[in-house]
C-alpha cells in the first residue's frame, strides 16, 4: 500500500519536478543534463514573443479576476438574500458553472460572441459618423468575458461560504444601532468577508493565468502565455520552454498559497464559559 | 384590556410609574403564511418600567420584541414607541436598542469599538472625544473598565454579556429590548447578572422589556409579568399578582409549581375531590372544575388527626432551606409540597403517612376545559 502510494505521488509530481530541473539545464538539451544554468531565464524572458504572450495574460488575467472578484460578491450577497428554494438553484448552477469542461465553455463563448458580434458590428457601422467603422472582433474583450464568467462562479462560491458564516444577528445587531443598510455592508460585512474576495480574485486570477483551452477558442489574434508554450513545443522542448512553465508553476503556487491563506478558519468564535 | 391592567396595578402595587407608555401594541397580529405567530395582542409597557414577556417558546414573545426592534412588520395592528407609530420604520430609525440573544458581537471590532458603534452612526455626529467618553461610560457601568481594547473572542461568556449590554445603554435609548439575555449563562453568573440588570435599569431609569421563557427570571427582575400563551397575552400584573393569583390554568401551570386537583363544583359553595372530601369553594359557578394549590400552601403535619387529605410520603429532596415532598394523597394521585425550614415538619421520610392541610383560599379554581385558553 505504501509502495503503491508512493508509486502514485512519483508518477504525479516527478514530471514537473523535471520540468523544473532542466529549467536549470545548461544545455540545450530537455532530456540531458549537463550542468546548472540560469541561462535559458534569461533568453525567456528576452524572448519579444514570450513577453508578449506574458503581458497579454497578465492583463486578461488581471481584469477578469477584478470583474469577477466584483461580480461575483455581487451574486453572492444577492444569493445571500434570496428564498430558500432560489438559493438552491442559484447555489447549483454556480457549481455547475466551475465543473463545465473548459472545451464546452470555450466553444459556447465562441459561437455566442461571434453571434453577438454580428448583430453589434452592423448597428456600430451603421450609427458611425466617420468612414472606416471600427470592428469589435475576438481579443483582449472576448478572453476576459469569457475568464471572467467562469471564474466569477468561483468567487462567488467562495464569498458565499464565508458570508453565510457571518449569521443575521450581527447584520441586525448593526441595524439596531442606527447604521444604514449600506452603513453596515460597509462597517461590518465589508470587512469581514474581504479575506474571502481576495482569496477568490487570487484563484480566479491563476485559473485565468494558467488556462488554455477556453483562450484558445476565443483569443482570436491574440496570444496568451499558455497558448505560446503550447505553440512552442511544436519546434521541439527546450529548455526555455521549461523556464517559462517553472516560472508560472511558482507564480501559480504563490497565489494558491495565498488566497488558501486567506481563507482558513478564523479564531473569531466566541468563547463559552 | 392589558393595558388597563397594567395602569391599574401601577398605582396599587407597582413603584411609582409615569402614565405615559414608551411601548404600546394596539391589536397587533403577525402571520408567516398560514401560521399566527402573534395573534391581536395589545400591550402596553409604561414608561421606566422593566416589563418581562414570558412565555413557553412558540408562544410570540421574540416575534412581538421583534416587531418593536423593527425586525418584523407587523401584519396587522399598531406598534407604538413613546407614543409615535412604527409600522414601516426600519430599525436603524427606532430610538430602541437590543441585547441580542447570543449577544451578536462584531467579532472584527475590539470591545471598545464595539460599544461606540451606535454613537459613531448618529448624525449629526459626535465628536470623537464624546464619543470615547460615554463608551468608557458605560464600560464602567457594566464593570468592563480595563477592557476597552481586548477582542471578543478573549472574553468569556459573561463579559460579552456585559459588552452587549453596554453597546446597547450607550446609546441612552428610549426602551432596551432584552432577548433571553442570560439564557446562554451558567447558573450563578445568571443570578449574579440578574441582580445587576435590575440595579443598571433603576440607575437608568431606561425601560427595560425583557423576553424570557424562565419564569424565575421574570418574576425576580420585573416590575410587571406579561404571560404569553399561543399568540396572546394570558395574563398582566405584577409578579406577585401573577403567581399568587392566576388568571388561567395555564399560567398557574407556567408560572410556577402547582398541583392540580380535579373535582366538582356542587351547588353551595362545596368542591367535592375524587376520593369524597369536601372543600369549600368561592363563587357561583358550578361543575366540573380544576383546582390548583401551589407546593409552599401545604402544610405537612405527621399526626393524622384534624382537617385536611391523607398520604403516603412517596419522595423527598432535601434543597436546602427548603425540603420538597412528593406525598400520595388517598385517593387522589401525587402532591408536591414544598417544607419551609421552621414552618412546617420537615422530619417525614418516603413510607411515612402524613396529613396535608392547606388555607382554602390558597385554592384556585377554574372550570374545566380551560386549561389551554
Amino acid at each position: 500500500m505504501r509502495a503503491f502510494v508512493t508509486a502514485v505521488y512519483l508518477f504525479l509530481y516527478a514530471p514537473i519536478a523535471l520540468v523544473v530541473l532542466f529549467s536549470f539545464n545548461a544545455g540545450r538539451n530537455a532530456s540531458e543534463f549537463t550542468g546548472f544554468s540560469v541561462e535559458w531565464y534569461g533568453k525567456a524572458f528576452t524572448n519579444t514573443f514570450l513577453v508578449q504572450a506574458l503581458q497579454n495574460s497578465l492583463i486578461i488575467a488581471f481584469v477578469s479576476a477584478a470583474l469577477a472578484a466584483i461580480f461575483g460578491t455581487m451574486a453572492a450577497i444577492a444569493i445571500e438574500r434570496m428564498s430558500d428554494r432560489a438559493r438552491l438553484v442559484f447555489d447549483g448552477l454556480f457549481a455547475a458553472a466551475i465543473v463545465v469542461p473548459g472545451v464546452v465553455i470555450g466553444i459556447a463563448t465562441l459561437v455566442a460572441l461571434v453571434t453577438v458580434l454580428g448583430w453589434v458590428n452592423p448597428i456600430i457601422a451603421g450609427v458611425w459618423p466617420g468612414e472606416s467603422p471600427p470592428r469589435v472582433g475576438l481579443g483582449y474583450f472576448s478572453v476576459i468575458a469569457a475568464h471572467g464568467l467562469f471564474t466569477m462562479a468561483v468567487v462567488t462560491m467562495i464569498v458565499r461560504a464565508r458570508i453565510a458564516g457571518l449569521g443575521r444577528d450581527i447584520v441586525e445587531a448593526s441595524g439596531d444601532l442606527y447604521a444604514t443598510p449600506f452603513g453596515t455592508f460597509r462597517q461590518i460585512v465589508l470587512p469581514q468577508i474581504l479575506p474571502s474576495i481576495v482569496a477568490g480574485f487570487l484563484l480566479a486570477f491563476t485559473f485565468s493565468f494558467d488556462d488554455f483551452i477556453v483562450a484558445f477558442f476565443v483569443s482570436g489574434s491574440k496570444t496568451t502565455l499558455p497558448m505560446y508554450v503550447f505553440a512552442s513545443i511544436r519546434r521541439g522542448v527546450t529548455p526555455e520552454v521549461n523556464a517559462v512553465a517553472t516560472s508560472v508553476l511558482v507564480a501559480s503556487l504563490f497565489l494558491i498559497l495565498g488566497a488558501h491563506f486567506l481563507m482558513r478558519p478564523r479564531s473569531s468564535k466566541p468563547v463559552e464559559g | 384590556m392589558a393595558l388597563a391592567n397594567v395602569h391599574g396595578t401601577s398605582s396599587a402595587k407597582g413603584p411609582a410609574i409615569d402614565l405615559s407608555n414608551d411601548i404600546e401594541f394596539r391589536a397587533v397580529t403577525k402571520r408567516y403564511g398560514a401560521v399566527t405567530a402573534v395573534a391581536g395582542i395589545d400591550l402596553a409597557v409604561p414608561k421606566g418600567a422593566f416589563v418581562a414577556l414570558l412565555g413557553p417558546s412558540g408562544c410570540g414573545k421574540t416575534t412581538c420584541l421583534r416587531m418593536i426592534g423593527g425586525f418584523e412588520q407587523p401584519t396587522e395592528g399598531i406598534v407604538l414607541i413613546e407614543n409615535r407609530p412604527m409600522n414601516g420604520v426600519p430599525p436603524y430609525q427606532r430610538p430602541v436598542n437590543m441585547v441580542f440573544q447570543h449577544y451578536a458581537l462584531f467579532p472584527h471590532l475590539d470591545v471598545l469599538a464595539n460599544v461606540s458603534y451606535g454613537l459613531r452612526q448618529m448624525r449629526p455626529a459626535i465628536a470623537r472625544a464624546e464619543i470615547l467618553r460615554r463608551s468608557e461610560e458605560a464600560l464602567e457601568l457594566v464593570r468592563l473598565g480595563g477592557y476597552a481594547k481586548r477582542r471578543i473572542h478573549e472574553l468569556s461568556g459573561g463579559q460579552q454579556q456585559r459588552v452587549a449590554l453596554a453597546r446597547a445603554i450607550v446609546n441612552r435609548p428610549a426602551v432596551l429590548l432584552l432577548d433571553e439575555p442570560l439564557a446562554a449563562l451558567d447558573r450563578k453568573l445568571r443570578t449574579a447578572m440578574q441582580f445587576e440588570l435590575q440595579t443598571l435599569q433603576r440607575e437608568l431609569g431606561i425601560t427595560f422589556l425583557l423576553v424570557t421563557h424562565d419564569q424565575e427570571e421574570a418574576l425576580s427582575m420585573s416590575d410587571f409579568v406579561c404571560v404569553m400563551h399561543a399568540g396572546r397575552v394570558a395574563q398582566t400584573g405584577t409578579p406577585r399578582e401573577v403567581y399568587d393569583a392566576p388568571a388561567s390554568l395555564f399560567v398557574a401551570d407556567f408560572v410556577g409549581k402547582t398541583n392540580h386537583i380535579a373535582g366538582v363544583v356542587e351547588p353551595g359553595g362545596v368542591f367535592r375531590l375524587a376520593n369524597g372530601a369536601a372543600l369549600a369553594a368561592g363563587g357561583s359557578a358550578t361543575g366540573s372544575a380544576a383546582a390548583v394549590l401551589r407546593p409552599e400552601a401545604i402544610r405537612l403535619h405527621p399526626d393524622l388527626q384534624g382537617e385536611g387529605l391523607a398520604g403516603t410520603v412517596t419522595h423527598r429532596i432535601f434543597l436546602g432551606s427548603t425540603v420538597e415532598y412528593a406525598v400520595a394523597a388517598d385517593g387522589l394521585g401525587e402532591f408536591l409540597v414544598t417544607a419551609d425550614r421552621g414552618k412546617t415538619d420537615q422530619t417525614a421520610a418516603p413510607g411515612d403517612r402524613v396529613r396535608l392541610s392547606f388555607d382554602p383560599a390558597a385554592l384556585h379554581l377554574f372550570p374545566a376545559g380551560t386549561a389551554q385558553s
